[in-house]
């Protein structure tokens, strides 16, 4: 089953880069015109959002009433419900990225096969954020600071 | 096709995506998340993360290889300011559980509390952020 599972992930990080380039959600142009809401809007991303979570809420309509997944054993999805200062200051040093660069995590990972220099920083410089976060959070594990989420 | 029709149909492949994750591997398909993944999982859920994120790169060359052009791709920001950003990005989703994809699609479509919250935090950021570069320009 192993490589079913694996072959299936492939197939459907194609898809979501197939998604993203139709979409347009490559260009930080275009992202950043989003954002631009008291200059010159472009309200794409209101479209690209509006068109996944319409698809992926009828997908977890569907999920709801499976007792496990097609292909693993058990759901893995988040149970905490508790809105803390993590994820408001996480989202908030995200959203401050985001309207610098035009850049998410998804677009930059899938245009690095457009092979430009400035995408492979951007994610060069991510990866180095992200085992930042990870160092930190285990070095407070060892002065005993518990960390609630994953 | 209209540029909001192609949004809107990339959006939905992208919703697609999303909801197969869930229904097939009974998980979230967040970017940051899986990029993250890559360090931290093991065994065959690291392949899982490395199989998707390495499909997510192989989209933009199947799409230039069927229309004959790559996508339209405008970068403002100076080197610089990219390294700046990549790091705001990267540590701020691993703190915030987040990015995106898992809290704005998958987290919206499960009508998740924390993934509300965290949307119009980052929206509202991003908007904050283009409009003071905006008049730093002016």
């Amino acid at each position: 089953m192993a490589p079913v599972r694996i072959l299936a992930a492939l197939g459907l990080g194609l898809l979501f880069g197939l998604g993203l380039a139709l979409s347009g959600m490559l260009d930080p142009a275009r992202v950043r015109g989003f954002l631009d809401v008291f200059g010159a809007w472009d309200p794409s991303l209101v479209f690209v959002l509006g068109g996944a979570v319409t698809v992926s809420s009828l997908g977890y309509q569907l999920v709801r009433r499976l007792s496990k997944p097609a292909l693993a054993e058990s759901f893995q999805i988040p149970t905490n419900r508790r809105v803390d200062g993590k994820l408001i200051g996480g989202s908030a040093l995200f959203g401050i990225g985001w309207g610098l660069s035009g850049f998410c995590p998804g677009p930059a990972v899938a245009a690095l096969s457009t092979g430009v220099l400035p995408v492979a920083v951007f994610v060069a410089a991510m990866l180095v954020g992200m085992t930042a976060h990870r160092v930190f959070t285990l070095r407070g594990a060892e002065a005993g600071i518990p960390a609630r989420d994953s | 096709m209209s540029p909001y029709l192609a949004s809107l149909a990339g959006g939905a492949l992208i919703g697609l995506s999303v909801a197969l994750m869930l229904i097939l591997h009974g998980r979230i398909a967040g970017v940051s998340g899986l990029v993250a993944g890559l360090g931290t999982d093991r065994g065959e859920r690291r392949w899982v993360d490395a199989a998707f994120v390495a499909g997510l790169v192989l989209g933009p060359p199947v799409v230039a290889g069927l229309s004959g052009a790559w996508p339209a791709m405008r970068i403002a920001a100076s080197l610089p300011v990219l390294v700046v950003a990549g790091l705001l990005v990267g540590f701020g989703t691993r703190l915030g559980s987040g990015c995106t994809s898992g809290h704005g699609v998958a987290g919206l479509a499960r009508l998740s509390p924390r993934s509300i919250v965290a949307v119009l935090t980052f929206v509202a950021a991003g908007i904050l952020t283009v409009a003071l570069v905006g008049l730093g320009a002016r």
